[in-house]
C-alpha cells in the first residue's frame, strides 16, 4: 500500500501551504459481498497522523465514511524545515509510514 | 354454466384472498426498511447529541463546499474552511464530519495543530445516497460551530454487475 | 493520328486502372473504419473529461490529487525491482535470472514514450491480438522468468498505468497493418451489433446519443485514451477491458472475459476509433 505526502514545489518559511495525503487503501466498508456472496470484512484506516519531527500537525479518526484512497488536503504554515512523517494504522492491524523531507527556503 | 360462474367465482376470491395475504405478509418487511431508515437518522440524532452534549450548535464560522449532485456516491468531494484565527488561544479542537443518513453515521474527527493560518480542508467523503452532512467544529472554549449541505447522490446509470 | 491505341499504351492505361482500383480500396477500407456508423468525424471527437464535472476535472488535470498516481508509484517500484521479492533493492542490475524491466528499458519516460499506443497489435509468435497487459506478460514470463500477473492486479495495473503514463499529451496515433485487418474488421463489427438483454450496440449510446443524458449521467462516446484510469465507480484504477465489461454488464449481455478475443478486438477497434485524442492516462472517470 502506496502512500504520498505533496508538498508545494517551493515552500517558503512564515507562508500558508497546503500538504496534501494520499493514501492507497480499499477503506472497506463490511457491507460488500464478494462474487462468491460472502461479506467482505470490514477494514477501515481508523487512525492516522503527520507529524514533523514528532510535533503532530494533524491527527484523524476515519471511519467508512472516506472515501477508498484517502485523501486530505488543509492548510497549514510550517514553524521549521524537518520531516513530515505520515502514519495509519487499519482495523487489520496493518500500518503504514511514509516520509518526506520538507525543506524550507526563506 | 352455472358452475362455471361459481368457479370463476371462487377463483377470483382466492386470488384476491391471497393478494391480501400475501400482502400482509410482505408489509411487515417493507415496513422494516423504512424502519431501518428512520434508525439511520436516529443514530445520527444520538450522535449528534452525544458529541455536542446537547450544546447549541451556532450556524456560522464554518463553511462547507461540497458538489449539489455528485458524481458518484463512492466518492464526493468536501471542502471545509473554518473562520478562526487558529491560535493558541483560539483555534480549532476538533473537526468532525457527519452523515445524516449513511450507515455509519460518523464520517470523520479531525484535529490540526494552530499554526496561525486559516484551516482550510479537503477531502473526498462517501455517501449512502442522497442526504445531508453536518461539519462541526468544537473550538479551543468547548463551543460548538456547524454548517450543513444537502448532496444529491444517484445510482450510477449503467449497472456494473461485472466484477 | 491512329485512334487505335498501341498494346503499350494499352498496358500503361491497365496499370494506371490497376493502380487506381487499389487506391480505391485502400482508401474505402479506410473509410469503412474512419466513416463507417459507430466511428465519429474529427470535428467532433471529444474526450471523456470534457463529459465530466469541474470536480473531476481538477482531479484528473494534477497529479497530486489523481489517485492513479498510487498505482503509478507501485509500477515505478516494480520498474526498478522487476522480481517484486525486493530482495535486490534499487538497483538496476538486479539478478541476472530476473532482470527488472529497467534493465532492458532503462529510463522508462524515455523509452516507453509512444509505446502504448501501439496495442493492441498482432503478435507472429502466437497469431493472436496482443495489448499492453499481454505485452508486460510476455516480457515477465519469457525475459523475466517471473509469473505472469493477473488482470486487474494492482502490480499488473501499476505497470500499465506507469507505461501509459509515459505517452501522455501524445495524439493517439495507429498504424494500419494489413496483418490487424481481419481482427479489426470483427471489432468494428462487434461495435456496430446489437448485444444484450438491452439489445444495444456500442454506437447506440456512444457514438449515436453521445452528450445525451442517461439517467443522471452524460453519455461519452467511450474513447479508450485515459486509460488505465480511477474509476469513482471502482475505488480504484481499472483497464480499459474492465470498463468495457461494465459496459456489457450495463447492457446486460454476455460479459467477455479478459484478454478474450472479442474484447482484444473491441479495444482494437476503439484505438483506431479513437485517433486524434490526446492520450491522457492515468485519467478520472466517474
Amino acid at each position: 500500500m502506496t502512500s504520498r505526502i505533496i508538498l508545494p514545489a517551493n515552500p517558503k518559511v512564515g507562508l500558508k501551504m497546503d500538504i496534501r495525503i494520499l493514501i492507497q487503501h480499499p477503506m472497506e466498508t463490511g457491507f460488500r459481498y464478494d462474487a462468491s456472496g460472502s461479506a467482505m470484512a470490514k477494514n477501515v484506516i481508523k487512525k492516522l497522523s503527520l507529524d514533523l519531527d514528532g510535533l503532530i500537525l494533524f491527527s484523524g479518526e476515519l471511519g467508512t465514511g472516506t472515501s477508498a484512497n484517502p485523501f486530505l488536503q488543509w492548510s497549514v504554515i510550517l514553524p521549521k524545515s524537518g520531516w513530515l512523517q505520515l502514519k495509519w494504522e487499519d482495523d487489520e492491524g496493518n500500518s503504514g509510514v511514509e516520509r518526506v523531507l520538507c525543506n524550507l527556503s526563506a | 354454466m352455472n358452475a362455471k360462474r361459481s368457479t370463476l367465482q371462487f377463483l377470483t376470491q382466492l386470488t384476491a384472498l391471497l393478494g391480501i395475504v400475501g400482502g400482509a405478509a410482505l408489509a411487515p418487511r417493507q415496513n422494516a426498511r423504512a424502519q431501518a431508515l428512520e434508525r439511520e437518522s436516529e443514530d445520527f440524532r444520538v450522535l449528534f447529541k452525544q458529541l455536542t452534549n446537547s450544546a447549541r450548535v451556532t450556524q456560522e464560522r464554518v463553511h462547507v463546499t461540497i458538489p449539489r449532485l455528485a458524481d458518484n456516491g463512492h466518492s464526493v468531494p468536501l471542502k471545509v474552511w473554518v473562520d478562526s484565527p487558529q491560535s493558541a488561544e483560539d483555534h480549532v479542537k476538533r473537526l468532525v464530519v457527519l452523515s445524516e443518513r449513511n450507515p455509519r453515521p460518523m464520517i470523520s474527527s479531525l484535529q490540526f495543530l494552530p499554526t496561525q493560518t486559516r484551516l482550510e480542508l479537503s477531502t473526498r467523503i462517501r455517501l449512502n445516497g442522497s442526504q445531508r452532512i453536518w461539519v462541526l467544529a468544537q473550538m479551543s472554549d468547548e463551543r460548538w460551530w456547524g454548517q450543513s449541505a444537502s448532496v444529491e447522490v444517484t445510482e450510477s446509470a449503467c449497472l456494473d454487475a461485472s466484477l | 493520328m491512329n485512334k487505335q491505341r498501341s498494346i503499350i499504351s494499352q498496358g500503361f492505361r491497365g496499370v494506371r486502372l490497376c493502380i487506381l482500383y487499389w487506391g480505391l480500396s485502400t482508401t474505402s477500407l479506410n473509410a469503412q473504419v474512419l466513416t463507417g456508423p459507430g466511428a465519429i468525424a474529427p470535428q467532433f471527437m471529444r474526450s471523456g473529461i470534457s463529459f465530466a464535472s469541474a470536480d473531476l476535472r481538477a482531479t484528473q488535470a494534477d497529479d497530486s490529487l489523481n489517485p492513479a498516481f498510487l498505482w503509478v508509484d507501485q509500477g515505478q517500484v516494480m520498474w526498478k525491482e522487476g522480481s517484486g521479492t525486493g530482495s535486490s533493492a534499487a538497483g538496476i542490475n538486479s539478478s541476472a535470472a530476473h532482470p527488472s524491466c529497467a534493465s532492458c528499458h532503462h529510463d522508462w519516460q524515455q523509452s516507453m514514450r509512444g509505446v502504448s499506443m501501439k496495442y493492441p497489435r498482432w503478435d507472429p509468435q502466437t497469431s493472436h491480438l496482443i495489448n499492453l497487459e499481454g505485452q508486460i506478460n510476455a516480457c515477465r514470463t519469457q525475459r523475466q522468468h517471473l509469473p505472469a500477473l493477473a488482470y486487474e492486479s494492482d502490480e499488473l495495473l501499476g505497470l500499465t498505468a506507469l507505461v501509459s503514463l509515459a505517452s501522455r499529451g501524445m495524439v493517439l496515433k495507429r498504424v494500419r497493418e494489413p496483418s490487424i485487418d481481419a481482427a479489426l474488421a470483427r471489432g468494428q463489427l462487434r461495435f456496430e451489433t446489437r448485444m444484450g438483454q438491452n439489445n444495444l450496440a456500442c454506437l447506440h449510446c456512444h457514438t449515436q446519443n453521445a452528450g445525451q443524458h442517461l439517467g443522471g449521467e452524460t453519455i461519452s462516446q467511450g474513447q479508450p485514451h485515459a486509460y488505465p484510469a480511477y474509476r469513482l465507480e471502482w475505488q480504484k484504477i481499472g483497464s480499459l477491458q474492465k470498463r468495457l465489461r461494465a459496459c456489457l454488464s450495463g447492457v446486460k449481455a454476455q460479459i467477455w472475459a479478459f484478454g478474450s478475443e472479442e474484447l482484444m478486438e473491441l479495444e482494437l477497434y476503439l484505438s483506431f476509433r479513437g485517433e486524434g485524442l490526446p492520450i491522457e492516462s492515468p485519467g478520472v472517470r466517474r
